[in-house]
C-alpha cells in the first residue's frame, strides 16, 4: 500500500493528503483494528444494502467496496436550524449498527456533537478542510439567511460566510433536512429572515439534497453509504433528491391505498374508520404529492410511520410544504374559502344580469318603436 | 417530582383494529418463496428477499412468518447486536433478522438457500483466528517452560 | 416557482378567479336569456304549455329514432363522454371532497377503479368524436376554430386527471396542478362559448316542449 522509499521525507500532513500514508486505513481495516468481525462487517454491509434500498443481491459488492473504502472527511454546518436533522441522525443515547456508519467516517466537525468550542473548534475545522481539500464532505443542516448577515452566525462568522469558505474545498455538499434543500420553516410565508437554501447559493458543486423534517434516519447514512461505497453521487431527481429513496411517493407505496382505491376514507379522526385504518385522504394527506421513503422504510428501524399511526402525511420532503394550504386540507379541496366568494359573487351577476336584460328590453323596445310602417305605395314607389 | 402530580389509571388502549386483506401483499411474497425454492432445487440459485422493501400494514409481517413456521435449526448470532438465523419449517427458507444493541430490528431478510453465507466461517475471521491461536500457543509454551 | 408554490396557487387564488368568472358569466348570460322574454302567442291555447315542457326537459333525453339513425355514431360517442364525465366528475371520492367543500353537500362515491375505466373509455369517446368530425365534411365544413377549442378543454381535464392518478411524465404535485389548472381553463371558457349548454338545455327542451304543448301536440 505505501511507497516507503518516495515518502520517507514527505510529512504526515502531505501524506494525508496524497493518500499515501500508513494512517490512511481503509474502512475494511479500520473496521478490524476495532474487532470487528468479518461477520459483523457482512451485518453492516447487509443493513447498508437495506438501507439504501438495493438489492440483497449487491451485498457482496456493497461489501467488497466498502472493505477498500478510505474514510473520507466530513465537515458538518449548522445554521437556521433546529437540530432535528441531527437528532434524527445521532440516536446519541444508544450505539447502534447505523453508528458504525458514522465511525467509519471521520467527523471533523460538527456543533452538536463535538467536545471543542470556540477558537480551537474553528482551527480544527480549517485544518480539517486544509489538509483535505478538495477531499472532504461538506454536510449541511439548517437554512442561510439573507436579509441579515446577523441573524445567524457561528464564532462571529454568518452563515454565509462560512458556507461559501467551506463550500470551495469541498468533493460534494449533502444538504439535509427540508431547511437546507428547499428552505423549510424558516422560508415559509413571510419569510421574516431571507432564508434561503444551499441549493440557491452554491452552483458549482455537486449538491445532493436529503429533504425531510426530520429526514428518515437511515435515508442520511444511506446517502453517506453511497458515498462511501461508490465515491459518486446517487442518481438524482429532478430537484436533487437521491432516486433511491425519493423516487416514489408516499401514496404509490402506502399500505392504506386499497380502502383509497375502494373508496374507505376515515372521516374524522378517532372515527369508525379512523380506527379500522382507512385511508386518510379526507384528513389532509399529502401522501399522493410527497416523495419520501416513509411508506416502505419507516421511522425508528422500521416501527411505523405517520400515517400508520394515524395521521394523514404532512409532505415534509417536498418544497414549501409549510404553506402548502394547510395539513388538514385534503389535496382536492381549494386552499381559500370560494363559498364567501361565491355567493356575492352570484348575487352581483343576479343584479347585473337584471340589469343588462333591462338594457337589452329597452333596446329592442327602442328599436321597436323606431321601426317604420311600410305601405304598399312605399312599395310600389321603389319599384 | 411529586408522585400526586399525575394520576395514573390502567392500561392505554388502542383502537386499531387489524383487518385480513390489508395489502394484498403477503400471498405474492409467499409464492416468491415457492418460486425461488424451486429454482434452488433445479439450479442451486439461491436468494435474498428483503422484507423491509416491500410495504407491509401492520400484522403482516407476523403473518407471513407464522406461515413460514419454526424449523429444526434456531441459530444466534452476537456481533454488534444479536442476529437470529432460523430454518423455517420449510426446509432452505431462512429467516435472519438483524437486530441492533437496543434490541430493534435494523433489517429481515427471507433468504432461500442451503446454508445463509453469514452463518458460515470467514475466511478473513479464520485467518485472524489462527494468528491468534499461533499467539495464544506459544504464549503457554512460553508459561509452562 | 416550486411546484408546491404552483399547486397552492391553483387551488388558491386561480381557483377564486375561475369560480368567481364562471358564476358570473353564467348567470349573468342566464338572466338575459330569461328576461329576453317571448312574443305574446295570440293563439288560443290548445294544452299545458308547463306540463309539455317539463315533460321535455326529461323526454328529450331519449334519442328520437330518425336522429339515432342518421347519425349513431354522434350520438353513441356523445352519450359515452357524457356519462363518463358524470362519472369522473361527480362520483370520484377526491371530487366529491371538493364539492363538500365549496357547496356543502356530499354523497356516496365509486370505487376509484370503476372510475378510471369511465375516464379511458371518455377519452377514446372523445378522441373519436374528432377524428369523425374532421373526416366528414359536412361537419367540417360547419365546425368553428371554437369547437376545436371546446373539445380541447372538455378533453384535457380527463387526460390531465388521467395522468395525475397514475403518476405519468412528471412528478405528483407538478401533474395535479396542471390538472387543477386545465378545469379552470374550463370553467372560464364556459360562460363564453356553446360549453353553456350545460345550463341552457333546460331552457331550450322547456321552449320546445312548450311551444308543442301549447299548440296541444306531442314533442
Amino acid at each position: 500500500m505505501t511507497d516507503s522509499t518516495n515518502n520517507k521525507d514527505k510529512l504526515p500532513a502531505d501524506l494525508i493528503q496524497s493518500g499515501n500514508s500508513p494512517f490512511d486505513k481503509t474502512l475494511g481495516e479500520t473496521m478490524r483494528s476495532q474487532g470487528v468481525s468479518r461477520r459483523s462487517f457482512l451485518k453492516f454491509c447487509a443493513a447498508t444494502a437495506s438501507m439504501m434500498a438495493m438489492s440483497p443481491a449487491m451485498i457482496p459488492k456493497i461489501a467488497h467496496a466498502l472493505e477498500n473504502a478510505r474514510r473520507p472527511s466530513v465537515i458538518w454546518l449548522s445554521f437556521q436550524e433546529c437540530t432535528g436533522c441531527t437528532e434524527s441522525l445521532t440516536r446519541a443515547h444508544a450505539p447502534s449498527i447505523e453508528s458504525l456508519i458514522f465511525d467509519s467516517i471521520s467527523l471533523d466537525y460538527h456543533h452538536t456533537l463535538q467536545a471543542a468550542a470556540g477558537h480551537a473548534a474553528e482551527e480544527a475545522r480549517e485544518i480539517a478542510m486544509e489538509e483535505n481539500f478538495g477531499k472532504y464532505l461538506l454536510v449541511v443542516d439548517g437554512s442561510i439567511p439573507m436579509d441579515n448577515p446577523g441573524y445567524s452566525t457561528i464564532a462571529g462568522i454568518s452563515n454565509y460566510d462560512m458556507l461559501m469558505e467551506s463550500a470551495k474545498g469541498a468533493a460534494a455538499i449533502i444538504a439535509v433536512g427540508t431547511c437546507a434543500t428547499y428552505g423549510g420553516i424558516p422560508h415559509a410565508d413571510p419569510n421574516p429572515t431571507g432564508a434561503v437554501s444551499v441549493g440557491d447559493l452554491i452552483k458549482d458543486k455537486p449538491i445532493i439534497n436529503v429533504p425531510g423534517c426530520p429526514p428518515i434516519p437511515v435515508v442520511i447514512t444511506g446517502v453517506l453509504s453511497h458515498f462511501l461505497t461508490f465515491g459518486t453521487i446517487p442518481e438524482l431527481d429532478h430537484i436533487g433528491r437521491p432516486k433511491v429513496f425519493y423516487g416514489q411517493s408516499i401514496h404509490d407505496r402506502c399500505y392504506r391505498r386499497p380502502f383509497y382505491d375502494k373508496g374507505l376514507f376515515a372521516e374524522t379522526f378517532d372515527d369508525e374508520g379512523a380506527r379500522k385504518g382507512w385511508c386518510l385522504y379526507k384528513l389532509g394527506c399529502k401522501g399522493p404529492t410527497t416523495y419520501n421513503a416513509c411508506a416502505t422504510t419507516k421511522w425508528n428501524n422500521g416501527t411505523s410511520f405517520p400515517i400508520e399511526s394515524g395521521h394523514p402525511c404532512i409532505g415534509c420532503s417536498e418544497p414549501d410544504f409549510w404553506d402548502g394550504g394547510g395539513f388538514y386540507k385534503a389535496l382536492s379541496m381549494p386552499t381559500v374559502d370560494v363559498t364567501k366568494a361565491a355567493i356575492y359573487t352570484a348575487a352581483g351577476a343576479a343584479a347585473a344580469g337584471v340589469a343588462l336584460g333591462a338594457m337589452n328590453r329597452s333596446k329592442k323596445n327602442s328599436a321597436a318603436s323606431a321601426h317604420a310602417d311600410t305601405t304598399i305605395d312605399d312599395l310600389e314607389k321603389e319599384k | 417530582m411529586s408522585e400526586a402530580a399525575i394520576p395514573v389509571s390502567g392500561e392505554i388502549k388502542f383502537n386499531i383494529h387489524i383487518g385480513d386483506e390489508l395489502t394484498q401483499n403477503v400471498k405474492p411474497l409467499l409464492h416468491e418463496i415457492k418460486h425461488a425454492l424451486g429454482s434452488l432445487i433445479e439450479n442451486g440459485e439461491t436468494s435474498i428477499i428483503d422484507l423491509r422493501s416491500i410495504p407491509l400494514a401492520p400484522g403482516e409481517e407476523d403473518k407471513i412468518l407464522n406461515t413460514l413456521g419454526k424449523g429444526e435449526v434456531q441459530a444466534q448470532l452476537d456481533s454488534l447486536g444479536l442476529s437470529e438465523i432460523n430454518e423455517t419449517q420449510y426446509a432452505g427458507v431462512w429467516v435472519v433478522t438483524h437486530y441492533n444493541d437496543e434490541g430493534s430490528i435494523i433489517s429481515r431478510f427471507i433468504e432461500i438457500t442451503r446454508m445463509p453465507e453469514i452463518l458460515s466461517s470467514q475466511t478473513e475471521d479464520i485467518r485472524a483466528a489462527y494468528s491468534s491461536l499461533t499467539l495464544d500457543l506459544d504464549e503457554n509454551q512460553e508459561t509452562n517452560n | 416557482m416550486s411546484e408546491v408554490e404552483f399547486l397552492s396557487w391553483v387551488r388558491g387564488p386561480g381557483f377564486q378567479i375561475a369560480i368567481v368568472i364562471f358564476i358570473a358569466g353564467v348567470i349573468i348570460r342566464f338572466a338575459e336569456i330569461l328576461l329576453l322574454g317571448r312574443k305574446t302567442n295570440l293563439a288560443e291555447a290548445k294544452g299545458s304549455e308547463m306540463g309539455g315542457g317539463l315533460r321535455t326537459i326529461v323526454t328529450r333525453s331519449i334519442p328520437d329514432k330518425s336522429t339515432f339513425k342518421r347519425s349513431t355514431f354522434t350520438v353513441i360517442a356523445g352519450y359515452i363522454f357524457h356519462i363518463g364525465l358524470f362519472v369522473t366528475i361527480f362520483l370520484f371520492a377526491p371530487h366529491i371532497l371538493l364539492f363538500k367543500d365549496v357547496i356543502g353537500l356530499s354523497w356516496p362515491s365509486v370505487p376509484t377503479a370503476i372510475v378510471d375505466a369511465f375516464a379511458v373509455i371518455s377519452i377514446i369517446a372523445l378522441l373519436a368524436i374528432l377524428v369523425h368530425r374532421m373526416r366528414d365534411n359536412v361537419l367540417k365544413f360547419i365546425t368553428t376554430k371554437e369547437d376545436y377549442v371546446v373539445w380541447l378543454l372538455t378533453i384535457l381535464p380527463l387526460i390531465t386527471g388521467y395522468m395525475a392518478f397514475h403518476r405519468i411524465g412528471m412528478t405528483a404535485p407538478t401533474l395535479l396542478a396542471i390538472h387543477i389548472l386545465s378545469v379552470e381553463l374550463l370553467l372560464v371558457a364556459f360562460p363564453f362559448t356553446k360549453l353553456m349548454h350545460a345550463f341552457t338545455l333546460v331552457l331550450a327542451r322547456w321552449y320546445n316542449g312548450a311551444i308543442s304543448g301549447y299548440r296541444g301536440v306531442e314533442s
